[in-house]
């Protein structure tokens, strides 16, 4: 992993936040006190990375460096310590793909082989289209809804081969469905509808 | 003061102190990688394992402050089980080459794995490869053996104030690198081969050319700069090999600059290994020894006294510029001088030529003034405790000259030289700010003092630190910074126009006008010697350079390295060079070259050799029987107050790498002034 291997290699000549960037900007960087705003580089390269289609660009590193006073190394640094970051392109739809131990026992191995069939990506690629880039990432910590594939901000749960099949072609064709639960479970209840508590009525708040 | 005890030895230590200095202090050898005195603590190696009574794991002794009570085993069974473990996951993804690593036989990973490691690996499994990264001409990596101990991303951001490295990536992918494997834009960057406790970082010059034990080893002084750091020559028969820093406190600490440590390839090239005549046919051609004192003999003759000058190069021994004042002063010639760059400075107040508050009373300083120079460039290693003074006290810097990065930022007061009156008659606001601080210092470079206008310059500094009461009992914040070696102990010895005698300039100007017919250059190369064209000019040296093509005689001399010779550093600190190699072919030492010539011309010189030539210039100057010490110089009456001309002022040096003989010969330091020439190109384009 040389320096070359994790940025990409064509760079756009410039970067430059957008309007409603600026405002995220703002507000993030306010959160610190002053002289403090180093803290807030985490929050800049996020921003960067969501408008400019899921990547960060060498350029933006710097133009945050300027923003927040910090050396380019410091900001390079923590954009590749973080695996939430990407310094290359990726696809429109970012998949990450839960591995750890609660998803791997309920079934992320079928997920990850969906993906494979359908899209012929492993971990680290982007498909030929295009559209889809794949990363096997650890605990995305909806273990109870396992397992999980992230598309870009949003999480899919209780995936097996055929849901996650309906998802891709969903994507595929630009529509994709509603987030959460593809089994239909509301937030993390029980499958099948709650098992205890059935008596319970919830709290009408007054006022 | 916190009490401990560490393995049954109780040991008081200061405040803030950490358990491993504690147990340095009661004499326990702790290993580490990370952990360095002068760096901040990273506590990433785990290498300094111990056990702490009560505690429930062995510490990292580098990252725990010391506390009163505490009891510390550095000998127990579990703390040479958890330095075997270390050990053993620092080598999963070491390489096992150290036959072919350059760090072989001065690793402290080798050393270490000795020492606490276990005997057999039980490691089977494929070890990490990592690609080698590009940290310019000095710096040669093979990232595989990297520990990753950041003591380098450490020390180029804490000393040497560049940001240029990191370690990118997390976990086991961590590598260092610089940013976009950009050069390192230090002119300490080398140091972090001393730093590096494995082969990861080895010197790109010194590669594969030889091993630390077949090197003999001689301490002695570096002339690159005047800071007089103290370095470690190490020679294999005839050739330097390699320049390591030696500690020094007072000084250098233990870093070089990058000149200091690789200057040294250009003692082989371009030398001037015997005497050479210049023939009717306007080329120089090889002669003997004695060909060549014949004609300087014959020449002189014909010469009457006040028509021969002498002029003494910037990195001339004493012992040299001593010979050769004696045999001037024997001929009656009052025409010398060792200011080649035409610095107004006066012999007479030692005071005025000296940085006064020493290189170690910089840490005291509470405000700084920088006029004339930048330091980075004249005495990098100097500026690096400039910049440690910034971070401690966030102290005010002013800097007066070419606007320029020092490494730590400064009020720039731009480069009108109009703006030292105002400074010197305290209406300038910074002058007041000085005025109210406890230790001001200024450092006045030789772009101040060069200028024609010298000696105003000199008076108005004398008046702002009369203003600024910056001399007093026990602070002296005036400081003038030489970047000249040998400048301190010419002006010590009187190496200047003595009475009627005329300065470089007027010799320069006589020579073009034929007021001077005889020219003796010892050692001087930066001087226009277009000018000297109608003279007749004895160039004695060690390299091929300016000085001799202008030469109608060269006397082959002898480098710093491969002669003893006292050097006065600009804290006027007389320091002892020593020999590492023997001078190329018919060379000889440049003492004795002059005293074989006095003995021709029958001024013989009273001494016959090195022991006698030091007694007589001891006797003459008190102040060089004091090796290594710094006697305070008295503050006296300097400069003479004139008209300031307009001319902007300049920096001392305006380049780093190729500043003299030597280091305009190297090949390294030619590659380093590409490569940053190039960077800055690239800078530009962008």
């Amino acid at each position: 992993m040389s320096i070359q291997t994790i940025i990409a290699e064509d760079q756009p000549d410039s970067f430059a936040f957008t309007r409603e960037s600026e405002k995220e900007i703002k507000k993030a960087i306010s959160k610190y006190p002053e002289g403090r705003q180093a803290s807030a580089v985490k929050s800049l390269l996020y921003i960067a990375q969501k408008q400019n289609d899921n990547w960060i660009p060498v350029k933006a590193i710097e133009e945050i460096a300027k923003r927040l006073d910090m050396a380019e190394m410091r900001v390079l640094e923590v954009a590749s310590f973080y695996s939430m970051f990407n310094l290359k392109p990726v696809g429109k739809y970012y998949l990450q793909a839960c591995g750890t131990t609660p998803c791997m026992l309920r079934g992320s191995d079928d997920v990850m082989r969906c993906i494979k069939d359908k899209l012929d990506i492993s971990s680290g690629e982007t498909s030929a289209c295009g559209k889809f880039s794949l990363l096997e990432v650890e605990c995305l910590g909806a273990c109870v809804n396992a397992p999980i594939l992230q598309v870009n901000d949003d999480f899919y749960e209780d995936l097996d081969y055929q849901s996650t099949k309906a998802l891709l072609e969903a994507l595929e064709a630009d529509a994709p469905p509603p987030v959460g639960s593809v089994a239909g479970r509301q937030g993390s209840e029980a499958e099948g509808g709650a098992t205890t508590l059935k008596t319970a009525k919830r709290s009408k708040k007054k006022g | 003061m916190p009490k401990l005890t560490v393995d049954g030895i109780e040991v008081d230590v200061e405040d803030g102190a950490t358990v491993l200095q504690a147990c340095e202090e009661a004499g326990a050898e702790i290993p580490r990688f990370c952990y360095h005195e002068r760096l901040s603590i990273a506590g990433n190696c785990r290498m300094c394992l111990v056990d702490m009574e009560r505690a429930p794991k062995p510490i990292a002794s580098c990252a725990m402050p010391a506390g009163e009570g505490m009891v510390i085993s550095t000998k127990s069974e579990r703390v040479k089980k958890a330095r075997e473990g270390v050990m053993e996951f620092l080598l999963v993804n070491h390489p096992l080459d150290c036959p072919i690593c350059d760090q072989g036989g001065e690793c402290d990973l080798q050393d270490q794995a000795m020492g606490y490691g276990h005997d057999a690996s039980r490691y089977a499994e494929n070890k990490r490869a990592v690609s080698e990264k590009y940290m310019g001409p000095l710096i040669k990596t093979v990232m595989t053996r990297c520990i990753h101990c950041t003591r380098c991303v450490r020390f180029s951001t804490e000393v040497a104030g560049v940001t240029d490295l990191g370690a990118i990536g997390r976990g086991e992918n961590v590598e260092i690198t610089t940013y976009l494997e950009k050069t390192i834009a230090s002119e300490l960057s080398a140091n972090v081969i001393d730093l590096c406790p494995v082969g990861a970082l080895t010197s790109r010059p010194y590669a594969f050319v030889a091993r630390p034990w077949e090197l003999i080893k001689v301490e002695s002084i570096d002339v690159m700069d005047a800071m007089g750091a103290n370095i470690r020559i190490d020679a294999r028969g005839n050739q330097v090999m390699r320049v390591l820093p030696r500690l020094n406190e007072d000084i250098n600490e233990e870093w070089i600059s990058d000149k200091a440590r690789y200057a040294i390839d250009g003692l082989r090239r371009q030398r001037l290994d015997k005497p050479y005549l210049r023939g009717k046919d306007g080329r120089l051609h090889p002669a003997s020894w004695d060909d060549a004192f014949t004609a300087i003999a014959a020449r002189l003759k014909k010469t009457k006294a006040d028509k021969m000058a002498a002029i003494a190069g910037d990195q001339i021994d004493g012992e040299a510029m001593f010979a050769l004042k004696s045999l001037f002063d024997k001929l009656g010639s009052p025409h010398m001088d060792c200011r080649q760059d035409g610095a107004k400075l006066s012999a007479k107040t030692r005071a005025s030529y000296l940085f006064n508050t020493t290189i170690a009373g910089i840490d005291e300083a509470d405000t700084i003034l920088i006029i004339g120079s930048n330091p980075r460039i004249e005495a990098p290693v100097m500026n690096a405790r400039i910049r440690r003074n910034y971070l401690h006290g966030r102290t005010p810097i002013a800097h007066l000259g070419t606007a320029a990065d020092l490494t730590y930022p400064v009020e720039h007061l731009g480069d009108d030289i109009s703006v030292l009156e105002q400074l010197a008659a305290g209406k300038h606001t910074f002058a007041k700010l000085m005025k109210k601080a406890k230790k001001p210092m200024v450092i006045i470079g030789m772009g101040a003092l060069r200028r024609a206008d010298g000696q105003a310059v000199m008076a108005l500094m004398h008046q702002l630190a009369e203003t600024t009461n910056m001399v007093n009992k026990d602070w002296n914040g005036f400081n003038v910074l030489h970047h000249a070696a040998a400048r301190v102990a010419g002006l010590d010895m009187g190496f200047v126009p003595g009475k009627g005698g005329k300065d470089v300039a007027g010799i320069l100007d006589g020579a073009a006008k034929g007021a001077i017919d005889f020219v003796w250059l010892l050692g001087a190369d930066e001087l226009d010697t277009s000018r000297l064209e109608q003279a007749f000019v004895v160039y004695q040296g060690h390299h091929g350079d300016k000085g001799a093509q202008c030469a109608d005689v060269v006397l082959p001399g002898a480098a710093w390295a491969e002669k003893d010779g006292l050097y006065v550093n600009f804290e006027g600190r007389p320091q002892m060079a020593r020999r590492a190699a023997f001078p190329p072919g018919d060379a000889r030492e440049d003492w004795a070259i002059i005293r074989a010539f006095s003995e021709r011309i029958n001024k013989t010189l009273s001494f016959d050799n090195l022991a006698e030539l030091r007694e007589e210039m001891v006797a003459g100057v008190p102040v060089f029987a004091n090796l290594d010490e710094v006697v305070p110089a008295k503050w006296g009456k300097f400069g003479k107050s004139g008209k300031l001309k307009g001319e902007p002022v300049e920096a001392g040096l305006a380049t780093f790498y190729m500043t003299c003989a030597i280091s305009r010969a190297s090949e390294t330091m030619a590659e380093c002034y590409s490569a940053t020439k190039a960077d800055k190109s690239v800078m530009a384009a962008e």
